[in-house]
């Protein structure tokens, strides 16, 4: 309990709109990747992926099964990596 | 050494591990109790949540879920970790910057309203026991199933674990064990997943595996899974019967879900900060999937396994299988496998010879010859019984008993932490009694998780004659996805959001997917009246979107909320910038 001593609403509050639009931006782009290899890859365009294989596997269904997972995985760290940036730039501490 | 005698020991020395733990990890006010101090360390916190997350189910069914249901098995795969996804970039972090204890803290702050927090405590409350009814009972199976105590007695054992690190050590004695219960279980997991990987493919990853060849022949193994399949009358692996768009809904609903499930949430309140709580969910979701990616692999080993070495192998009875496997075997004949008779008594394999030729045959629904399947196996045979079929010796199938008693174990107990904590610190410390002290909330937090044991635990006891159990689990996510998702969200990107419009959300999105969901699963409705095509398991997903209409249409009609909560919400949206704004910070300020 650190911030209890802060003014409440006390005179001007700081601009951080630009910080939160790059956030978001970053957010949305991301989250279309998502969107693509689960829901695009993996089920939308299944049939048409399956023409192509990964090792033994149709291309539709290892999306499915194997490839969104890392393809996961990979976006959140990303996510960091992104936000720890933004964060620098816009002069953010957390 | 036989197999019990290492069962008993595995189980027995991770038991006293979390005992040791809980001891260790004392909770000494409610901070500790409810967010362990909001101080662990990120990596630990990401195998905590694995652990807390990865459920009896995803340990001991998922694997056999999915070699039943080959393709359409990817909606759990891809719905149980997409939802990490929208958990770290939409909610996690700015959830821990608004630094309370709970889910149902920050829908009362936020909609400045009792009742939208009773709302939420009420939907929290119910998605938990949906969910901790499956575990005890797993707990019960797996007593029962391998050590040969009473299914009552083990949901005991059970409950007295649990009771030691959940009711004295809290969040913090429960974040601690689940650090060890992911360690036992993913280890549990992998090891007989690479033997029988190897077995079959030549390759000691079971991801590798996957997309491999079998082994000394020229053809990949999905493709021979396939082949062997279609032979027999079944539908190939890697097709579905399910319609895309269902596929689709169940997909989505479930990775909603997860993203509004309590007690995962709660799990990133425990971390230092925002930046925190988004490293936190990426390793969540590597620790996740590990296993996730090893359970399609083990799925599909197991299929071809299990054709394999059963089908048409000659059935031999108890007395004299030795004898009588030696004289078939030297005429060049296939015996029942040794595993096969081992867990016929659990009923989790069965034979019947219905054309009366001595032989099992798998056979599906359009088997060319004809002849009726006789061979019936449960989803958590494969699991069970991978270390036996890999001809693994006795101390791995000992870990795995371990590792899935870790599993249900770890989801129990974080699922007893939104209860308690639902009961203690929302209903009565923020909503009946406002003026409570810290000390007596924390005895009530512990008299309400020790409650919640023992409520869990009947549960679990009566779970078997309540049929309905398996039944409700697409409750837990169809609602999550439906009613708390929304208001979560909205209440942080959407600083117009109201208490209104949070109510109308949270009531409509419970109201239908309940009503959908019990029209179909116990009022009678067939499959032909689904909407649009979409099943229960995938409903949530449709009507999260209505709610999120209707609460966005009546948030515009009603006034805005106060400038306090608009700032409050900019605050969250910056980590480090939170001050106190509104009465819910007057009555407990944010940690």
């Amino acid at each position: 309990m650190s911030e209890t001593e802060k003014p409440v609403n006390g005179g001007s509050r700081p601009d951080n709109s630009a910080y939160w639009r790059a956030t978001l931006t970053l957010t949305l782009s991301l989250l279309a990747i998502w969107f693509i290899v689960s829901f695009g890859a993996g089920i939308l365009f299944r049939d048409f992926l399956d023409r192509f294989s990964i090792g033994g596997a149709p291309l539709g269904f290892w999306f499915a099964q194997q490839g969104a997972i890392y393809v996961f995985v990979v976006l959140i760290f990303i996510y960091c990596i992104g936000m720890n940036r933004i964060s620098r730039k816009y002069g953010i501490k957390g | 050494m036989d197999q019990t005698f290492w069962s008993y020991l595995f189980v027995g020395l991770s038991f006293a591990l979390y005992v040791g733990i809980a001891i260790w990890a004392r909770a000494g006010s409610t901070n500790e109790f409810y967010v362990a101090g909001h101080d662990v360390h990120p990596t630990l916190n990401g195998m905590a949540t694995a652990a807390d997350w990865m459920s009896a189910a995803s340990f001991l069914s998922m694997a056999g879920l999915i070699a039943f249901l080959g393709y359409g098995g990817s909606v759990y795969l891809m719905g149980w970790t997409g939802g990490y996804v929208l958990l770290a970039m939409l909610l996690a972090p700015y959830l821990r910057e608004f630094g309370k204890f709970t889910v149902p803290d920050f829908v009362g702050d936020r909609y400045y309203s009792t009742f939208a927090r009773v709302v939420a405590v009420v939907c929290a409350l119910f998605v938990s026991f949906t969910y901790i009814a499956g575990q005890m009972k797993g707990v019960g199976v797996a007593f029962s199933g391998f050590l040969g105590i009473p299914f009552e007695w083990g949901i005991v054992i059970g409950m007295v674990v649990v009771f030691f690190y959940a009711v004295l050590g809290g969040m913090k004695g429960v974040t601690y064990t689940q650090v060890a219960q992911y360690c036992v279980m993913i280890f549990a997991y992998t090891v007989p997943a690479i033997f029988i990987s190897l077995t079959i493919t030549g390759n000691a990853f079971p991801q590798l595996g996957f997309i491999s060849d079998v082994r000394g022949e020229d053809i990949s193994m999905l493709a021979k899974l396939n082949g062997v399949l279609t032979d027999l009358g079944f539908a190939e692996y890697t097709s579905t019967n399910k319609t895309m768009i269902d596929i689709f809904c169940i997909t989505a609903a479930l990775m909603f879900g997860t993203a509004g499930l309590p007690h995962v949430i709660v799990r990133f309140f425990t971390v230092k900060s925002a930046k925190a709580a988004r490293i936190s969910a990426g390793w969540a979701l590597l620790f996740i999937a590990l296993l996730y990616t090893t359970a399609p692999a083990v799925g599909a080993f197991a299929r071809l396994n299990f054709i394999d070495t059963v089908n048409e192998a000659t059935y031999v009875g108890e007395e004299d299988y030795a004898a009588r496997t030696v004289a078939i075997e030297a005429d060049g004949g296939k015996v029942v496998p040794e595993w096969f008779k081992h867990w016929e008594p659990t009923g989790l394999v069965s034979f019947e010879d219905k054309n009366g030729d001595g032989r099992m045959q798998i056979r599906g629904p359009d088997a060319p010859d004809g002849l009726e399947n006789e061979v019936v196996a449960n989803n958590d045979i494969f699991v069970l019984a991978n270390p036996e079929i890999a001809r693994l010796p006795g101390w791995v199938i000992g870990l795995v008993v371990a590792g899935g008693m870790a599993a249900a174990l770890s989801t129990a107990a974080g699922l007893l932490m939104v209860i308690s904590s639902a009961v203690s610190h929302d209903l009565c410390r923020r909503t009946l009694f406002k003026g409570m002290s810290d000390t007596t909330e924390l005895r009530i937090a512990r008299v309400a998780a020790a409650g919640a044991v023992f409520a869990a635990g009947l549960v679990g006891l009566f779970a078997d004659r309540l049929g309905f159990v398996a039944q409700v689990v697409a409750f837990a996510f169809g609602l999550a996805a439906a009613s708390l998702f929304p208001v979560i969200f909205l209440g942080i990107f959407w600083k117009r959001m109201n208490r209104e419009g949070a109510i109308v959300a949270m009531l409509t999105g419970l109201i239908t997917t309940f009503g959908y969901i019990y029209f179909f699963k116990f009022g009678g409705g067939t499959p032909d009246q689904y909407l649009f095509g979409i099943s229960p398991e995938g409903i949530g997903f449709l009507f999260m979107w209505l709610a999120l209409i209707a609460g966005i249409v009546t948030a515009l009609l009603t006034p805005a909320p106060s400038q306090e909560i608009q700032d409050l919400v900019e605050d969250i949206r910056v980590p480090g910038s939170r001050t106190m704004h509104g009465l819910g910070d007057e009555a407990m300020p944010p940690g």
